[in-house]
């Protein structure tokens, strides 16, 4: 019993940075509808500066006003982030400015390493909370006292501003309506940027505050900008109250949850949500109705089928490329081959996020299911190359009929959450079933055979697959399927009138966005040689995300184009230098604000000029 | 109009980041060896492998080089990825036209690294990545190994472990396959030499984000008389941290893996664990002419310290430069032929590269860790030589798949 009530205690401490750091990004995300990707990166600076603050500054007077100095720091970085970049792109398609922070978290992931030193850097305790005291026969730290005591202190103090303050009225508002606080003439400008600097001051504390408790790392930013994240919906995307319940409620099963299965962590946050949003499609504390105009991606501007001369182009730009093999070596062969299986995984993911309306944080889920399906095939049932790539598609298609009979139950960026919560569940599946999938030692000897072996040969055949189903995919947007889809998406009311099922035909673009993803990632297993269990992870599916939106998210086809300036960009840094992430950052960051509407958007104007 | 120039220069700026050819890399006369590694994903670690395998081919070209050739090393980044990993193994054997690949870190990498070589029949030198199954139950013709593995520290700590009169034993491990092997190795050989164990708590934090107060608690309300720590890097300092805090540690035998690394003892500064048994690398206590030899050129050349990973680059580039010298070739079959069974010297002394299951017989120094002038130190350490913690050479070629 005194036991269960120690690890209860140690819950709550836990809570305390992880509700810092959602707290601030529940509030962002309310006021601007910003996915702020960048919220872990902030979370780490405010841990490197505390560190370079308190090793500089002695006593008591300085460590802890090392550690709100690096708060205000990070909070003056974050103003900084909403005023030079953001306030480009508000004008751009929803979900875009979060491609904007992804360049962002990549530069600050390298920065840094450069800036601070490859080494971890521990941190010197938090005077007067050194030791531990002794409750009920256990040793708690008193620092661990410390957080559970902060936490509730800063949700009042939240809880003050917002309700006391105009400025904390415009922000619940804002919250509420953003459309309506504009239009009573408030400034947004200003109102955007303190919010941006309280939030992002409130990860920079959060960080500032693991000083005493872990070792200052380059890789701490992935760690928390997930977990966060889905404490932010667990709770309801701007309750702070909510962010408060759900970091306690994910903190205190982590810790029971290890007494019964220690493997558990691997995956906790990602099935308590998945839980939550099936029973509250708006998390514990969310609002449904305020949300609904400004939630849903904007509609794009109708879509028109390519013209006999523009098909022209498009078949003389598939005849350049299948006649690459005659000027390119093996090694530009390979990596063309690898452009073009992205090209149709991002194609499968737009489809589902253009016309279907339907975002996905966790497309990755049916491009590592493809590929494990092949690969399994293989080694596990031993089938030649052209079973396995049409058997193994399935295992992906399986997937998306069941995540998306769940997923077209809710809107938004719950339903972009959803998906990301079963990606990370199936996973934890690869991970954890050794005897199945090798766990992280993946499957390896998944070779392409026969003409495929060689580079030429698995270029024309991955370039054949993936062309068709790009056009496929480009057919269906203009097919009698196509147009009900995005009846749906563009008004669910008057779709539902005309006799228009949402619900199944949104299910029904899951399945079809499912499979093609399947089948790019049963190509990749060929390509590779082996499949681990990165195929269905988070950095997989923002890569997806990534080139969507670099693509433009209101184009038909504008992800290809982002698939290959993306896949070409990343491969070549790669090879190129160590500091790949903080040129393609950049790149992303530059090109964010020259083309605002991605670069297929930019075709779109070039066909339209207005 | 200005904006419209800002496109095209954006637009221009990106076709030229495709088309730029990369620059000319080497001379036709070198030879070239292809690495990769985690250098972006693992900065501490691989910055000071780099050094140490810079100071290798520095060596080796002063030296005259090998077969009268200098070496020229092509050196690629993986971002932590396999995938990624086999994109730069095939620029590197299909376009660069290296003689062999060496390096990566990740065992996962390392393996997928491993299969490519397998696939292309390319010769790959595997310098870090720790699993038996690179040279075991997934070994293949192509592929050889530096470092310990994870059986071979299994065994060095297996054998501490039994002299010690603790009978109640719990686990912390990373979960993911090095964790979950080290942690079966360890018990496996701890429960044959001391059947009396009785193994009482295990906990699997994933790796990188482990909670370490609740399994701290977890591990302390099963009242182990001691305690196996797999855990590393910024996992480790939580643990340590909290550990020193709860008092987990007081009275406690710890046997932990790889701690006594400069790596990731030296970030601890003076909370470092005290009379941890522990494997690791004590570079300022060693008095061997070998490893005196390596730390002045080390020191003189880079002005720091060598950490491990120092050892493991500048080994693995020595032995690629036997291999190729014994070879007498750059032919991949001669490649092999001539790997089987070297022998060469290393700052730790003598090691062979086995026959029969390709793993190098590179030991590791078995210690006790202290804080020493405000340092975490290794003490009382002896070298334990790899031959003598690895199963027969008949014996392990059975546990490699038949060719």
């Amino acid at each position: 019993m005194d036991f269960l009530v120690v690890q209860f205690l140690t819950g709550l401490a836990s809570a305390c940075s992880l509700f810092l750091v959602a707290s601030g990004l529940s509030l962002i995300f309310g006021v601007t509808r910003i996915v702020n990707f960048a919220h872990g990166a902030f979370y780490m600076v405010g841990a490197y500066v505390a560190y370079v603050l308190t090793e500089r500054w002695s006593g008591a007077l300085g460590y802890w006003g090392g550690l709100l100095c690096a708060a205000l720091v990070v909070g003056a970085a974050g103003a900084a982030m909403e005023m030079a970049l953001l306030r480009r792109i508000y004008r751009a398609p929803d979900l875009f400015q979060l491609l904007a922070t992804f360049g962002v978290t990549l530069m600050v992931e390298d920065l840094v390493v450069l800036l601070f030193g490859p080494e971890d850097l521990l941190g010197a305790r938090a005077p007067g909370f050194k030791g531990a005291v002794e409750i009920l026969g256990q040793q708690v730290p008193r620092y661990d006292l410390f957080l559970i005591g902060l936490a509730p202190l800063v949700l009042a103090g939240l809880h003050l501003v917002l309700r006391r303050t105009r400025w904390g009225i415009l922000v619940r508002a804002a919250t509420q309506d953003r459309e309506m606080v504009a239009a009573l003439g408030v400034n947004q400008r200003w109102l955007f940027t303190s919010v941006f600097a309280l939030g992002t001051a409130l990860a920079g504390l959060g960080g500032a505050l693991q000083l005493p408790r872990e070792a200052v790392n380059h890789s701490m930013d992935m760690t928390i900008i997930v977990e966060a994240f889905v404490v932010v919906v667990i709770g309801g995307l701007g309750s702070i109250t909510g962010a408060f319940l759900a970091a306690v409620l994910v903190c205190e099963l982590n810790a029971f949850g290890i007494l019964v299965l220690p493997e558990v962590s691997l995956v906790l946050v990602f099935a308590v949500m998945a839980g939550v949003l099936i029973l509250r499609p708006h998390g514990l504390l969310g609002g449904a109705p305020a949300e609904a105009r400004a939630m849903r991606l904007a509609i794009p501007p109708p879509w028109k089928p390519f013209t006999s001369a523009e098909r022209l182009w498009v078949v003389g730009g598939l005849a350049l490329a299948a006649a690459l093999p005659l000027v390119a070596g093996a090694y530009a062969l390979t990596v063309a081959a690898e452009v073009a299986i992205f090209a149709l995984f991002a194609a499968s993911l737009s489809f589902l996020m253009g016309p279907g309306g339907m975002p996905s944080f966790g497309h990755a889920a049916f491009f590592g299911l493809g590929a494990y399906g092949a690969a399994l095939a293989v080694s596990g049932a031993g089938l030649p190359m052209a079973a396995a790539l049409l058997v193994g598609p399935l295992l992906g298609l399986a997937g998306a009929v069941l995540f998306g009979w769940f997923c077209v139950r809710l809107s938004g960026v719950y339903s972009a959450m959803l998906t990301l919560a079963f990606a990370q569940i199936a996973w934890a599946v690869a991970f954890q079933w050794v005897g199945l999938t090798g766990g992280d030692n993946g499957l390896l000897g998944i070779w392409p055979e026969g003409f495929a072996r060689t580079p030429h040969g698995f270029y024309w055949l991955a370039l054949a697959i993936c062309a068709t189903g790009i056009v496929l995919l480009r057919i269906l947007v203009f097919s009698r399927f196509g147009y009900r889809l995005r009846a749906a998406r563009d008004s669910a009311a008057r779709a539902e009138t005309v006799g228009i099922d949402r619900m199944r035909v949104q299910w029904a673009a899951f399945a079809v966005a499912g499979l093609f993803a399947a089948i790019a990632g049963a190509l990749f297993a060929f390509l590779k040689g082996s499949v681990f269990p990165d195929t269905l992870g988070i950095p997989l599916s923002v890569d997806a995300l990534a080139m969507v939106l670099l693509g433009g998210v209101e184009t038909v086809s504008g992800a290809i184009l982002g698939a290959i300036a993306y896949k070409l960009l990343a491969v070549w840094l790669i090879s190129e230098t160590d500091q790949s992430k903080l040129v393609l950052g950049a790149v992303i960051v530059l090109l964010v604000v020259v083309f605002p509407q991605g670069l297929g958007g930019q075709i779109t104007r070039w066909r339209r000029p207005t | 109009m200005r904006q419209s120039t800002a496109r095209c220069a954006a637009f221009a700026f990106a076709v030229a980041a495709f088309l730029a050819a990369p620059a000319a890399r080497a001379q036709q006369s070198e030879i070239k060896i292809g690495e990769i590694n985690s250098y972006s994903t693992l900065p501490a670690f691989t910055e000071p492998y780099r050094k140490g395998w810079q100071l290798a081919v520095e060596e080796v070209n002063a030296a005259g080089g090998v077969l009268g050739r200098k070496i020229a090393v092509l050196s690629k980044d993986d971002a932590g990825k396999p995938a990624d990993a086999v994109t730069a193994a095939n620029e590197l054997v299909s376009s660069d036209g290296v003689v062999m690949l060496t390096g990566t870190f990740f065992s996962h990498i390392g393996l997928a690294v491993s299969d490519y070589a397998k696939q292309k029949k390319v010769f790959f030198l595997a310098a870090e990545p720790l699993t038996d199954a690179i040279t075991w139950d997934k070994g293949n013709a192509y592929t050889f190994r530096l470092r310990p593995s994870n059986y071979m520290q299994a065994a060095m700590l297996a054998e501490e472990a039994a002299k010690l009169p603790a009978k109640r034993w719990a686990t912390i491990a990373p979960n993911y396959e090095y964790g979950q092997s080290a942690v079966a190795v360890f018990k496996k050989l701890l429960s044959q030499k001391r059947p009396d164990i009785e193994w009482v708590a295990e906990q699997w934090p994933p790796q990188g984000r482990i909670d370490a107060g609740a399994v701290v608690q977890a591990i302390a309300a099963a009242k182990p008389e001691a305690i196996l720590n797999v855990t590393f890097g910024p996992d480790l300092a939580k643990l340590v941290r909290e550990g020193n805090t709860r008092g987990l540690f007081k009275d406690r035998a710890v046997v932990s893996f790889l701690t006594g690394e400069p790596e990731y003892l030296d970030p601890l500064k003076d909370e470092a664990p005290t009379g941890w048994i522990v494997t690791g690398y004590p570079w300022y206590a060693i008095k061997t002419p070998e490893h005196d030899a390596f730390l002045k050129a080390y020191q003189d050349r880079f002005k720091d310290y060598p950490r491990l990973g120092s050892i493991v680059g500048y080994s693995t580039l020595k032995a690629a430069a036997a291999i190729i010298a014994k070879a007498g070739s750059t032919d991949t079959d001669k490649l092999i032929a001539a790997a089987e069974g070297i022998s060469l010297v290393t700052p730790f002394g003598q090691v062979v590269f086995r026959k029969g299951d390709h793993q190098s017989t590179l030991g590791a120094f078995v210690g006790k860790t202290a804080v020493v002038d405000g340092q975490g130190r290794m003490v009382d350490f002896v070298y334990r030589d790899g031959a003598a913690y690895l199963p027969g050479e008949a014996e392990a070629a059975k546990l490699r798949p038949a060719d």
